[in-house]
């Protein structure tokens, strides 16, 4: 390989040769195989300090322990036992859990620097990633920055710089205010000049923070608010910019990868439509609505735009395409993205070394000819956060138990955590990325959900339940979809899987087999025993389950290990190797393989089963019991429209009320900000306030009584 | 007959004396009757029977009758209240046809009040008694009717729980009480109180011999509720059941309070501030079906070992989320059940009174199948500190464990004794006193792991090496000492400057597991992620254990 900078055309036609051979074995394993073999003779750097935590903290690690890097982590306090620490050859402890006193401390991460003589500094993505400043002080130090050079980052960072660059560049761009928008009612007249509907974001922004839409004047003066706190919190830049809001976009997004030498490529593209409040949950590589030249004309103009910046480094330009296929540049995010492992899928790069050896001043192995898209692969963002609330909202908690679907091939796992870490409210509640890969985009997508079936998280609450909904929905699986994908399909918001017929009878007569199958172990008294036992010899047993509101009897036989259930006027047979233990209950539904999830089971006969992602509490009784169990009274649950309880940990930011206030509904009482993100609370009813329970600056649980009305 | 004489050997109690004496003419009757048909088999029982019912037809009827109890009428009332009758609360906790009943023709002696007539008499009286099984495994219960003159209790009532209770004795088998009853029978006088106390008597005779347990499931006021404060554990159904020794009208008379029913003894007062139950479950159904699962953890007698089942989760599993559980700073909380659930067999853990005195954790669970009892401070609440109410919990569990061959493990994370005139007043030397007399004269398995801090008295107390712990384990993050470090250093190093540094010190030498293990008061300093394997290894090694405590009367814990 070392040949590649001196005969450029004899190592491509290799490359080529190699990626020819690859197209025939799937290049993803359960741990990243890349297509480029690291050359050991090309030097690069003796130690990296990695500026970041969590997965990607992990992911760059890899790299580096493969490219032969000694690894210095840098971590918060509560840090301290960390994945990326443990796995670090060296760890500083830079500071106290809130990222301001740590991962974004700039002079202690400097310090650690100077202590362990890392010579080169991988930011990761977000805290100091884009920060000019710290990319300034790292040159002034002589330590390599392992992205693209201030001036890059400085003419990208800026939205409002970013957009006149590109307009130079002659990148299509949205039309809006080219400026700072300085006051509220500044934003309204620009917002009237431009036409609703707008968007108004942080200058600084990126990642989804201080990002708002407004269809009219009040909610103009609203999100100006929300987004100028917000950028300040988050970046420290509370400038905004205005400018037309496309309806129905998608999110597509080129890789552009580029060299100090003025060479750049672009690694095809990412669809990223399906988001949620402006951050991506669902990526792909390739679009399916991409053909070959608009590819093409995106990869060329993003390619313009990095040399027009004299771009290093791995870069990400992001387009709006509006349903004609006409893109507008958004903006470009000079750092690794969250989402690049599906483009490493398809291309077999592996982008962090890429990195590492441009920071280092080596050429770019590759040129544009050399790059393929190579089979189809998909990201989902598995999330610490309850889907049923506004498609996710942060919980945390410690991972009681936890294990990735790294059994099945074609699996990627991008993660930081591990069976007993904890998810804070100081950090991103990102659990981990789960990328699958196949030949075909269907195989990927079948691929991914039995992942996503084989993934046990207990302990904290996930969003699995809305990612394997999004990749089975018919318009997603037809390749139908826009940034406003999952308001569209669920404009009610996400209630979880819904059982068809067939597939209910399934979870019942799985319930029920469960059931029986620890009734029958519960009798099973091992050792010698002074009073003999008398076990109930049964082989048929009359039960009846509760879901949701409804009763469904069932009878059971068991012959063996096969259970055979009557429910719903149908037959159900179960089998499976019945470990009661085991958390993944692999079953075989009717002749088919199924993966349930038993994650809990309790002596009042409830039962707690993932089934297709979603969570479904049974509860299964005898006859007797269910009969007996109709003279109970139903408990009354307590009033909660006259509560206001935090729907997530976070802290106060704002309190608008007073005891003694009279609100009307969908006025604002509070705002809980957590992960960084404001959150408004809203009364659900017209009342008087009658008692407050916190104040700006407190920390709040989830369920935690904020305010109470009369 | 037979049965009776069970009731008289056993103690020979004047009252159960005189209750066989007047019942012996029907028990006669029927005695003599009952030999009939034999002598005439396959014949039709109308041919003796000129004038009235044959016997066999007044068994039936008075069979039909026992079932309804107090009448459809009262059946109704009970299930309007939301609770199940004695009888549906029998089948639902004892396996399918289990039930053998005792005593289902008795009936009340009372001739007083106009109670002798007809309409008053109820076959079986206002309590269903018998055996059946669990599971499998044999129990006795007795549950009180209350259709029946509202579940009060009579000399014949009380009668019928004796009997079961003496053959459960004699067998070794546990007794289950499901408890709804209005009190004393008024109009039986001094004969219902000598019932409560015949009662009262065989519980305590009972008492670490086999497993009592108490649900109540209605009311149980006055001296009834010294029945199941006797028995090891009381459970309680949320809303529909009441402990007291005197109501709410009695209160307001004397005290002038002004308290409700469920104030004054409901389920959440006796499982959150008085700690006389245990556990309180939702509604009968749910109660019913716990009863059947803890019932599992428990052996049938103190002559048998801790129950084995057969168990899916392997003995060797490594738990690797234990590593980072315990905190860097020792003053950051986490949750002792996390540990206790990662550790056990199938995260299965019966929790004992989860809402009294939560610093301390007790309760059962399985490990490789076998039940064995659990003692943790709770790190989350006050620190996980001993005081008069978390001693007093942690060393009636002991105590039970150790009556019942249930092996005790222990994990300490324990700051010491909780300060103040609060806990002075209250005497918390004398209750703390109790926790310490129960491990130090338990001689079932111990297994003690310190999690991390283990400081002061309460590291003594908690199951040590000296209380003859049989095995006992450290984390790295163990701190053995007398107490924390700033607190010793303002004593060791009083006046003197350079605090912080001396503070160093002592953190260096004393918060480590090295002081205890070099001295062999741990056995070894283990990784949290081996600490199941480790233990299931231990508790097979310990299963032969034999140890015996001085021969002695009873001891003197101090109460």
């Amino acid at each position: 390989m070392a040949a590649h900078g001196v005969c450029p055309s004899a190592s491509r036609l290799r490359l080529v040769v190699k990626y020819a051979s690859l197209q025939s074995r799937c290049a993803v394993h359960t741990k990243a195989h890349y297509s480029t073999v690291y050359n050991p003779s090309e030097k690069t750097f003796d130690k990296v300090l990695i500026a970041n935590r969590g997965e990607i903290a992990c992911r760059v690690m890899k790299t580096c322990k493969k490219m032969g890097i000694q690894t210095v982590a840098v971590h918060s306090d509560v840090d301290s036992s960390a994945v990326h620490v443990k796995m670090a050859d060296e760890a500083i402890c830079v500071g106290p859990a809130p990222t301001s006193k740590s991962y974004l401390n700039m002079d202690a991460i400097m310090e650690a620097i100077r202590v362990t003589g890392a010579q080169a500094v991988h930011p990761g993505y977000g805290f100091l990633s884009e920060n000019k400043e710290f990319a300034r002080r790292l040159a002034a130090e002589g330590v390599a920055f392992i992205g693209p050079d201030t001036h890059a980052i400085q003419a990208m960072g800026d939205k409002i710089e970013s957009k006149l660059i590109a307009k130079a560049a002659k990148v299509n761009t949205i039309p809006g205010f080219d400026g700072v928008v300085e006051t509220a009612e500044d934003a309204v007249k620009i917002a009237q000049d431009i036409g609703y509907p707008v968007m108004i974001k942080a200058s600084a922004g990126g990642g989804g923070k201080g990002m708002r839409i407004a269809w009219n004047e009040e909610e103009t003066r609203e999100g100006f608010r929300f987004s100028s706190q917000e950028a300040a919190s988050s970046f420290g830049d509370d400038r905004l910019l205005i400018e037309k809001y496309i309806d129905n976009p998608r999110h597509i997004e080129i890789q552009v990868l580029a060299d100090k030498h003025g060479n750049a490529l672009w690694l095809n593209e990412r669809e990223c439509s399906i988001q949620r409040r402006n951050q991506k949950v669902v990526e792909e590589a390739p679009s399916t609505f991409l053909d070959s030249v608009t590819r093409r004309s995106m990869g060329e103009q993003a390619v313009q735009l990095a040399q027009a910046v004299q771009y290093s480094s791995a870069g990400t330009v992001e387009f709006l395409v509006d349903s004609q296929k006409n893109f507008y540049f958004l903006e470009m995010n000079t750092r690794l993205q969250v989402e690049h492992p599906i483009t490493e899928c398809i291309t077999g790069l592996d982008l962090v070394e890429q990195m590492i050896r441009v920071a280092k001043g080596y050429e770019l192995q590759h040129k544009q000819e050399d790059i393929p898209i190579n089979g189809w692969a998909i990201e989902s963002r598995v999330y610490a956060e309850d889907p049923y609330k506004s498609f996710g909202l942060p919980s945390i908690g410690r991972l009681s138990q936890y294990q990735e679907p790294l059994n099945l091939s074609n699996v990627r796992v991008d993660s930081g955590i591990q069976e007993g870490s904890d998810i804070s409210i100081y950090y991103d509640p990102m659990i981990s990325k789960l990328v699958t890969y196949g030949a075909t985009r269907a195989e990927a997508l079948s691929r991914m959900e039995e992942a996503l079936d084989n993934y046990v998280i207990r302990g904290v609450t996930h969003n699995i339940p809305l990612l394997r909904e999004i990749i089975t929905h018919p318009r997603f699986i037809s390749g139908d979809i826009s940034t406003n994908f999952l308001p569209e399909v669920y404009p009610d918001g996400f209630k979880g899987h819904q059982l068809e017929a067939d597939r209910r009878r399934e979870l019942l007569a799985s319930a029920a087999a469960l059931h029986i199958t620890a009734q029958l172990r519960s009798q099973k008294v091992l050792g010698p025993l002074r009073l003999s036992s008398a076990p109930v010899e049964d082989s048929c047993w009359q039960l009846c389950a509760e879901l949701g509101e409804e009763r469904h009897p069932m009878e059971v036989t068991k012959s063996g290990d096969v259970y055979t259930v009557e429910v719903d006027g149908g037959r159900v047979e179960v089998s499976g190797q019945w470990n009661l233990s085991s958390t993944l209950l692999p079953l075989t539904i009717n002749g088919s393989h199924r993966m349930l999830q038993c994650l809990s089971r309790d002596a009042s006969g409830l039962i707690v089963l993932q089934y297709l992602g979603t969570l479904f509490k049974i509860r299964v009784l005898s006859k007797l019991a269910s009969d007996l169990n109709s003279f109970m009274p139903e408990k009354v649950p307590e009033d909660t429209s006259s509560l206001l309880r935090s729907p997530m940990p976070g802290s106060v930011v704002a309190v608008s009320v007073k005891p003694g206030d009279t609100v009307s509904e969908g006025q604002e009482i509070c705002v809980i900000e957590a992960m960084k993100m404001q959150n408004s609370l809203t009364a659900a009813k017209q009342a008087k306030v009658k008692s407050v329970h916190c104040k700006p600056g407190e920390t709040v649980g989830e369920g935690d009584l904020l305010v109470e009305l009369e | 007959m037979a049965a009776f004489s069970a009731a008289r050997s056993s103690c020979g109690l004047i009252n159960g004396l005189r209750v066989s004496f007047r019942s012996l003419a029907p028990v006669k009757y029927g005695a003599i009757s009952a030999s009939a048909p034999r002598t005439r088999p396959g014949r039709d029982c109308r041919w003796y029977s000129v004038g009235r019912l044959s016997v066999k037809e007044r068994v039936d009827e008075k069979r039909k009758a026992a079932l309804v109890g107090g009448g459809q009428k009262r059946i109704d009332a009970q299930h309007e209240k939301g609770k199940l009758t004695a009888r549906e609360r029998v089948e639902l906790l004892l396996d399918p046809a289990s039930f053998v009943e005792s005593d289902m023709f008795v009936e009340h002696r009372c001739s007083d009040f106009g109670m002798e007539q007809d309409g008053n008499k109820f076959p079986g009286d206002s309590v269903v008694t018998g055996r059946g099984r669990i599971n499998g495994r044999l129990v006795y219960v007795f549950s009180q009717d209350f259709t029946v003159f509202g579940g009060s209790l009579s000399g014949a009532h009380a009668q019928k729980i004796c009997k079961i209770m003496d053959q459960a004795l004699t067998v070794g088998a546990p007794v289950i009480g499901l408890n709804d009853s209005g009190g004393a029978r008024i109009q039986e006088g001094v004969e219902s109180l000598a019932g409560y106390a015949d009662i009262f008597l065989r519980n305590v005779m009972a008492s670490g011999v086999v497993p009592q347990i108490s649900l109540i499931m209605g009311p149980c006021a006055g001296g009834a509720v010294y029945s199941p404060a006797l028995t090891d554990f009381t459970f309680m159904v949320k809303d529909t059941s009441y402990l007291f020794i005197t109501g709410p009208d009695v209160v307001k008379s004397v005290t002038n309070e002004d308290v409700t029913q469920e104030e004054l003894g409901g389920a959440k007062t006796h499982t959150t501030v008085s700690g006389v139950a245990h556990r309180a479950f939702e509604n009968d159904v749910e109660a019913l079906l716990n009863l059947r699962e803890f019932f599992n953890f428990l052996p049938l007698s103190n002559q048998d070992p801790a129950p084995v089942r057969e168990c899916d989760d392997p003995s060797d599993r490594p738990v690797p989320s234990l590593d980072t559980i315990v905190p860097f700073e020792s003053t950051k909380a986490y949750d002792m059940l996390d540990i206790i659930q990662a550790i056990v067999d199938e995260r299965d853990f019966f929790e004992i009174m989860p809402n009294y005195a939560k610093n301390i954790v007790v309760g059962f669970a399985r490990m490789n199948g076998r039940t064995v009892g659990i003692v943790g401070n709770q790190p989350k609440v006050a620190s996980g500190c001993l005081d008069i109410n978390s001693s007093v919990k942690g060393a009636r569990f002991v105590r039970f464990c150790d009556a019942f061959n249930i092996p005790i493990i222990t994990f300490v994370d324990v700051p010491g004794f909780l300060p103040g005139t609060a806990q002075e007043y209250g005497g918390i030397i004398r209750h703390g006193a109790k926790l310490l007399f129960a491990f130090a004269e338990a001689t079932v398995p111990k297994i003690t792991i310190i999690t991390r801090k283990a400081y002061g008295g309460a590291y003594d107390v908690m199951s040590s090496k000296h209380l003859r712990g049989d095995v006992n384990y450290a984390w790295p993050s163990a701190e053995v000492a007398v107490m924390g470090a700033k607190g010793a250093v303002q004593i060791i190093f009083r006046g003197k400057e350079n605090q912080a540094e001396a503070e160093a010190e002592y953190v260096e030498k004393f918060a480590n597991p090295f002081p205890a293990a070099v001295r062999g008061f741990v056995d070894d300093i283990i990784e949290p992620a081996s600490t199941r394997r480790k233990i299931c290894r231990d508790l097979e090694v310990l299963a032969s254990k034999k140890q015996v405590n001085p021969w002695k009367k009873h001891a003197n814990i101090p109460l």
